[in-house]
């Protein structure tokens, strides 16, 4: 690739107690790509991944985003950065309707006296931005945006996830898992909305343990193995079964992919 | 779009119609769920319908004057409003032992500052106000860095409140004359008007208007929407930017700033101003406004106007029964009764999905 990478991070250490989950690892995101990362249970994604979104402070090592050396303390501050992270657990709060979890800790106030004296909310401006924000992902079965995140399907939790990532990202989105717990239908339509968050010209870094997805939508894929990237491969160019065997060390990697 | 797998082609003949279920026969019952789960006042407003109208019957007219009606809201607005107060710490999954005590020091600080040391009225109610925040603010900071139990923190804070105003105060009442002397403006609360027969005090309408200006900060701030999210789940608040601790510490201190204010409408209702009133269970009768109110005790659930109407629930309950000349007992069974009802319809609606 020619082009400078959106985000790099070179020689991250984090050692919990007498563990080291990361050990001299590095990463590169480029920009408009979808990079995923795999990995062994405890090679240090998770690790990686929270260093990159701000949840854990690296020990060692540096991260630049758009060649500017930056240093997350917590999510909230790689969020103000232009990182959005779509989590695992989606971070929803159930009781809340979508319009409200879309906006939550950035919520819309009305302007002039009403918002910047009683602090009132602008509702119908946030719902209209969370409709349109919906609908522009192919996720308007949803019938009332005002209705608890809780009476939605595991499906549509997910889109409303991943629209708020879409709606607020303006570097990258990080997903963990987001088809983990979802059936082939779901699986599929959440496929399509990372595509399509894509298309907005959103590079998208994606952890997954499903190989198939991994393959289907990858443009890139960065292999974790014992706490540093083992390589990073091209999905055309390899098999499952190799990508496997890279990551479990059944086989060494060629030196091609070392250096990428 | 994205190319279909192999295994994905079978959906293409897959049946596009979304599961239907039998509705036979639950549909109403499961309608009623819904719309309480969307309206969680909803059902301490019927129980308070209903109860009036029950006692209404059975006393008659005597019971449906606007006098009696209007003399429940004056024996309930110091617990209504510790009930606000609650009701902002519930919200948030916690519970506030303290406020019962935190008022009762809050009021005999305003007492001795006017009447003792002959400070300036108001200067006094502002001393005790900011007592009362303090006090609130020591549990919000003790549970959202210390990160103790909330239960725990505010039993030991309602020890050491209780003995502090013991200590303090050296037990001794400060006379309803002598507040009228020196400070008759911590009576402010006690003064009533009369509309018809109706007769309201100060401290009703204090009450109402706090009710109606929490529910306005809880549903159309964001400060309001931050407390319902890490009720409902503080790891998710959390992950979505809310900074769960300064919502935490902020609920605290606003709870014990609101039991302060009670203690300024208390001292215009009791008259005297006495530190023996920290054995009273103020608490316990603003947790049962709360609860009865449908407020949800696992956080994140209910409206505040709930607990409004729960406290009415109980000043009507106990007017009635007192006016059937019934045994004092039978209301706090009565209230024992609603308790667990409220709780046991709280955990039924939660179960509604989709």
């Amino acid at each position: 690739m020619t082009q400078e990478p959106i985000l790099t991070a070179r020689g991250l250490v984090k050692r919990y107690g007498r563990v080291t989950a990361l050990n001299s690892c590095d990463f590169d995101l480029y920009p408009g790509e979808i990079l995923a990362v795999i990995g062994d249970n405890g090679a240090g994604k998770s690790t990686l991944i929270k260093a990159i979104s701000g949840a854990v402070v690296p020990d060692e090592g540096i991260i630049e985003l758009d060649g500017k050396q930056v240093l997350f303390k917590s999510p909230i501050e790689a969020r103000e950065a232009g990182i959005e992270t779509v989590y695992q657990n989606l971070a929803l709060s159930p009781a809340l309707s979508i319009a409200d979890n879309m906006f939550l800790g950035r919520e819309i106030r009305k302007p002039g006296f009403l918002g910047d004296w009683l602090r009132m909310l602008d509702r119908p401006a946030m719902e209209k931005r969370a409709r349109d924000k919906l609908t522009e992902l192919g996720l308007m079965t949803i019938q009332n945006i005002s209705q608890a995140v809780e009476t939605l399907s595991g499906g549509q939790r997910q889109g409303v996830a991943v629209a708020r990532a879409a709606a607020f990202g303006s570097k990258m989105v990080i997903m963990d898992e987001p088809t983990a717990a979802l059936g082939v239908k779901e699986s599929r339509r959440v496929l399509e909305l990372i595509l399509d968050v894509k298309k907005r010209g959103l590079p998208i870094v994606l952890i997954s343990h499903n190989m198939p997805h991994v393959f289907e939508v990858a443009d890139r894929i960065h292999i974790h193995r014992l706490g540093r990237r083992l390589c990073v491969i091209d999905p055309k160019q390899y098999t499952m079964s190799d990508a496997v065997a890279f990551m479990t060390g059944a086989k060494l990697p060629p030196e091609a992919a070392l250096a990428a | 779009m994205s190319q279909v797998q192999e295994f994905e082609k079978a959906l293409a003949n897959s049946e596009t119609s979304v599961a239907a279920f039998d509705e036979h026969g639950t549909s109403l019952v499961k309608r009623i769920q819904h719309f309480l789960h969307s309206t969680p006042a909803a059902v301490p407003l019927i129980v308070l319908v209903l109860s009036i109208a029950v006692f209404g019957v059975t006393i008659g007219g005597r019971f449906f004057s606007s006098y009696t009606l209007t003399l429940i809201l004056q024996q309930i607005a110091i617990v209504g409003i510790l009930g606000a107060a609650q009701t902002l710490v519930i919200l948030t999954a916690g519970i506030d032992l303290s406020i019962g005590v935190i008022m009762v020091i809050s009021a005999v600080i305003m007492g001795n500052c006017a009447v003792t040391y002959g400070l300036p009225t108001l200067l006094a109610v502002v001393i005790g106000l900011a007592a009362g925040g303090a006090c609130g603010l020591l549990n919000g900071l003790l549970v959202a860095y210390m990160k103790l139990p909330p239960f725990i923190v505010t039993l030991g804070t309602w020890n050491i409140v209780m003995a502090t105003n013991f200590i303090y105060s050296a037990n001794e009442t400060i006379r309803d004359a002598d507040v009228d002397v020196q400070a008759p403006l911590l009576h402010l609360f006690g003064l009533n008007f009369k509309v018809g027969t109706a007769v309201l005090t100060f401290g009703v309408i204090a009450m109402v208007v706090l009710v109606l200006f929490l529910w306005y900060v809880l549903n159309h701030t964001a400060w309001g929407r931050h407390v319902y999210a890490v009720g409902d789940d503080p790891e998710a608040a959390k992950l979505s930017g809310i900074q769960t601790k300064k919502v935490l510490i902020s609920v605290y201190a606003l709870a014990g700033l609101i039991a302060a204010f009670a203690a300024w409408v208390s001292i215009g209702r009791n008259g005297s101003i006495s530190p023996s009133a920290a054995v009273t269970d103020y608490n316990l009768q603003a947790i049962t406004a709360t609860v009865i109110g449908g407020i949800s005790l696992f956080g994140g659930r209910g409206s505040i106007l709930g607990t409004l109407f729960g406290a009415m629930i109980v000043g009507v309950v106990s007017m009635g029964l007192n006016m059937l000349g019934a045994d004092p007992q039978w209301k706090v069974l009565l209230t024992g009764v609603l308790i667990i009802g409220a709780v046991a319809i709280d955990q039924w609606i939660r179960k509604v999905s989709v």
